[in-house]
């Protein structure tokens, strides 16, 4: 005799409490603190503050402790907590230009006002697994002094500008799209196109920026500016009337100067890619900027022929928390269209014998 | 109830918001309705929208049911019963005559439903014409224009091909003969269940941020051809359990040797029937 | 007998370039009108803006007497789903390339309503066959198909509505010199029985003699002839016109 099964609430109980016991691992090893995760594993923190798109390291390290190291589940729950948050308004736009410098680099000049600063970079370093890293109690060598920049820096997009060279981007007086309270449209306008991409998955667009540099969209960039370092952020609240600066973030700045050129109405000029991500995410910031330029070729009147130029393509599929879930709702259980196709299936088969 | 958070979750700004929509999706049967999807603590996919319409609806007085593949008992719909249970505070039930608000996945009841009830569908992908035209910029215009040649296009091939339309579940349906829906991924058994149904329809998609509604006594069409008619699949078989011939079945495998049994999908009208039976 | 389209005082830029300029045209029921003139003369924008896919800058195109953008989106598209067709120089860009041949004209049907399956095999068949296309190879995907008979099927597809007024652009560009000439007697053989009034642009002067009972000629946007077909080829005025004439004689 054929007995139904029951007992979904106490696997599911059940399930949790051995998720709980996987996380925590071998209780001989002494407990990650949040702390230490803050201050050891960075970029992790970073990476995840920028997709669980809330600027709060300590939040971001224990979404990264809860998920068992899983930077997208660690977005998530980053973003749920989020959405709970009440919303007060839009800061001012983030003036880069007066950026805290820890890195900054331009490969258009050899050398410019301001001066290249390599900062903490892995760039030059050589890919050799460090040892000594694996033993305790490693001593710390000091890192030199620099001298520290009393004016700020100006960016390299601005040096051209001045020359008329490159496309100046208008301030644009409307507010601008926030994705966390309206449906993406279409047309996209620029601030919803950035926010989306700000927010949207490290994987997917730096395939999308690499597709962009094989030959599909018609890429020519270089990089004016990467910058690295905190900045102040300004709020007006409506019943003060004035812009206060309510505290300072660390942000990652990529400027793309691309080539255009030009049309009818417009001479040849540069344009510019745009990338900005929290914290020290250089990778994502240049891959933010390929993309941005790209997405940009309808209103440069340039043909539109690859995956990274199709606005509804890239800003559709870009959300890591949106791919992840509708990726995996597929083990959930569809049984019930299943049986259906089964039964299509007998029938169909039935009518070709 | 959960400290810290809202009545059902969201802020009651947000409930506003979502219930503004659905009062656009109910004044225009079967048309896609943007709205500011918030970002839930359940994955996209699972059912966030669904949620989300639920949220905005429940009362304290309400008595919520939430089913699964039609079974109350399957792990996301505890899950989500759960989570209304945590937030919300709200009685819940397994009865679908007990419920004033049922949140489901891939079916309708068996039971009719009345008009003092709300049916809130999670919903995939709302467009019903997404695997022909991906670009929503081009189907929000073949909706506007009713230009719903391709989709009988795709009927067409399959008849051709297939001797039979294909499709046999999230089968697309004309809402009050004017806009094109998809019913969500039910089987086509259900479909005739949503004709001119007494009580209201919701249909919630949290990923893609639509909400649609079918108002009560609306009537549904399921697309096909005057010499080709819709036909409601269900396995040919009694379910082991009640013996029902009528309601839609699901295919237990028993062995590795070919045996399998067939039971209701709907597990509260396979309780009823046999509550009647003995 | 009124025009069945008018157009007046059509212009569009690009940038600096003057597509139309200040362009007037008309056609009768059951009338075949050529329009020729060399790559970037403006004739395949005259098309586009003629059959509303683009709107000029100025100017009123009149459709029975009723200005096509008046109405509406909605009743433009419409129009080109019922009263209207339009062939295209590749057939790719007319044809559905995934859907079987039936399914490619009967989608016309569909979009107006058809909801017989067995009518529209049958119409489906029927225009097969009117188009010289094996009936048999009902269900095959035009990607089978060769260059000249997916041309045909995409004839078929715009036809079986029966419109009264069909574009053409390039219809047989793409096309083999012997496909092309049993393509021209087609058409030619369809819009006389079917009443056809057609469109036809093209930079073919002897496809345009063969097809057309008036010709337009267009250069840099404007049009600086028109006439009977005969008269138009075998006394043209305009030196551009001349021109034309005198390099397909040469050939």
């Amino acid at each position: 005799m054929y007995v139904a099964v029951k007992g979904g609430e106490a696997a599911i109980d059940a399930a949790h409490a051995w998720l709980a016991d996987a996380r925590r691992g071998d209780a001989a090893v002494p407990e990650l603190t949040t702390a230490q995760i803050e201050q050891q594993m960075t970029l992790a923190v970073d990476r995840v503050m920028a997709e669980g798109s809330c600027y709060d390291r300590g939040l971001a390290a224990l979404a990264l402790k809860q998920a068992r190291g899983d930077g997208i589940e660690a977005a998530f729950l980053l973003r749920a907590y989020r959405t709970t948050l009440t919303r007060f308004g839009h800061a001012a736009p983030l003036d880069t230009a007066a950026m805290g410098i820890t890195r900054r680099i331009s490969a258009t000049y050899k050398e410019l006002p301001g001066g290249q600063v390599l900062g903490p970079t892995f760039d030059y370093t050589h890919r050799l697994l460090d040892f000594a890293l694996a033993a305790e109690g490693v001593t710390r060598d000091a890192v030199p002094e620099r001298a520290a920049d009393e004016a700020a820096i100006p960016r390299v997009s601005e040096l051209l500008a001045r020359e008329g060279l490159m496309q100046r981007e208008e301030a644009a007086e409307a507010e601008p799209s926030d994705l966390t309270r309206e449906p993406l449209a279409f047309p996209a306008d620029r601030s919803a196109r950035l926010q989306n991409l700000a927010r949207g998955d490290e994987g997917f667009l730096l395939g999308l920026g690499y597709s962009t540099q094989r030959g599909y969209g018609n890429a020519h960039p270089f990089v004016g500016e990467i910058r690295q370092g905190g900045v102040m952020v300004e709020f007006t609240p409506p019943e003060l009337g004035f812009a206060i600066e309510i505290g300072e973030i660390d942000v990652t700045e990529c400027q793309m100067v691309n080539q255009f050129h030009g049309s009818l109405t417009e001479p040849p000029q540069f344009t510019r890619g745009y990338g900005l991500v929290f914290g020290s995410g250089e990778r994502k910031a240049m891959a933010m900027a390929l993309v941005d330029r790209a997405l940009r070729a309808a209103e440069l009147g340039e043909d539109i022929t690859a995956p990274a130029q199709d606005a509804e393509f890239v800003l559709y599929h870009s959300d890591n928390v949106e791919a992840t879930g509708f990726v995996e709702h597929l083990k959930l259980p569809h049984y019930v269209d299943f049986q259906s196709e089964l039964e299509n299936i007998r029938a169909m088969r039935r009518n070709a014998v | 109830m959960e400290a810290g958070y809202n009545f059902a979750y969201l802020d009651e700004a947000t409930k506003r918001m979502i219930r503004r929509a659905i009062l656009k999706a109910v004044a225009i049967p079967g048309h896609q309705i943007p709205f500011g999807a918030r970002e839930m603590p359940l994955p996209y996919g699972w059912g966030t929208g669904g949620i989300q319409v639920t949220a905005s609806i429940i009362g304290p007085a309400d008595t919520l049911k939430v089913i699964d593949q039609g079974a109350d008992d399957t792990t996301n719909a505890i899950s989500i019963r759960r989570f209304f249970a945590r937030v919300a505070d709200v009685a819940t039930t397994e009865r679908t005559e007990d419920a004033s608000i049922i949140q489901t996945r891939h079916r309708i009841p068996e039971a009719p439903l009345r008009e003092d009830q709300i049916l809130v569908y999670q919903v995939p992908m709302p467009e019903p014409l997404f695997r022909l035209e991906p670009r929503i910029a081009e189907t929000k215009r073949m909706h506007a224009l009713a230009d719903y040649g391709l989709m009988h296009t795709k009927l067409y091939e399959d008849i051709a091909r297939l001797g039979r339309i294909g499709t046999a579940y999230n089968y697309p349906v004309m809402v009050n003969e004017r806009y094109l829906m998809s019913p969500s991924p039910i089987p086509a058994f259900d479909n005739p269940k949503m004709d001119r149904m007494p009580a209201l329809q919701l249909f919630g998609a949290g990923r893609e941020k639509r909400i649609y509604a079918v108002p009560p006594y609306t009537p549904v069409r399921s697309l096909d051809f005057e010499d080709h008619p819709f036909r409601a699949i269900r396995a040919p078989h009694a379910c082991t359990l009640c013996n029902s011939t009528a309601s839609y079945l699901d295919e237990v495998v028993t062995d590795d040797q070919g045996g399998r049994v067939y039971v209701c999908s709907d597990t509260d009208f396979c309780r009823t029937e046999q509550e009647r039976a003995a | 007998m009124n025009a069945l389209l008018e157009a007046q005082g059509l212009s569009l830029r690009f940038g600096r370039v003057r597509a139309l300029d200040d362009v007037a045209i008309a056609i009768w029921p059951g009338e075949v009108l050529a329009v020729v003139g060399e790559s970037g003369s403006g004739k395949s924008t005259l098309l586009r803006v003629l059959s509303g896919q683009q709107r000029p800058e100025a100017g009123i195109i009149r459709f029975d007497g009723t200005d096509i953008h008046e109405a509406g989106e909605a009743a433009l598209r419409r129009l080109s789903r019922t009263d209207w067709g339009f062939v295209h120089q590749n057939p790719r860009d007319g044809l559905r390339m995934a859907i079987s041949a039936g399914g490619n004209i009967g989608e016309r049907l569909m979009s107006n309503g058809a909801r017989h399956y067995g009518d529209i095999r049958a119409q489906a068949k029927d225009w097969l066959a009117r188009v010289e296309i094996d009936p048999a190879r009902i269900d095959e995907l035009p990607r089978n198909f060769s260059g000249g008979m997916q041309q045909r099927l995409q004839i078929a597809r715009t036809l079986v509505t029966r419109p009264r007024l069909v574009f053409m652009d390039e219809p047989t560009g793409g096309l083999d010199v012997s496909v092309q000439a049993k393509l021209l007697d087609m058409l030619r053989a369809l819009a006389r029985d079917l009443s056809l009034a057609i469109i036809i642009v093209t930079h073919d002067i002897a496809a345009a003699r063969l097809l057309a009972h008036r010709i337009v000629v267009m250069r840099h946007g404007q049009v600086v002839e028109e006439g009977l077909t005969d008269r138009v080829l075998d006394d043209p005025q305009h030196p551009y016109t001349q021109l034309l004439v005198s390099s397909v004689l040469a050939a």
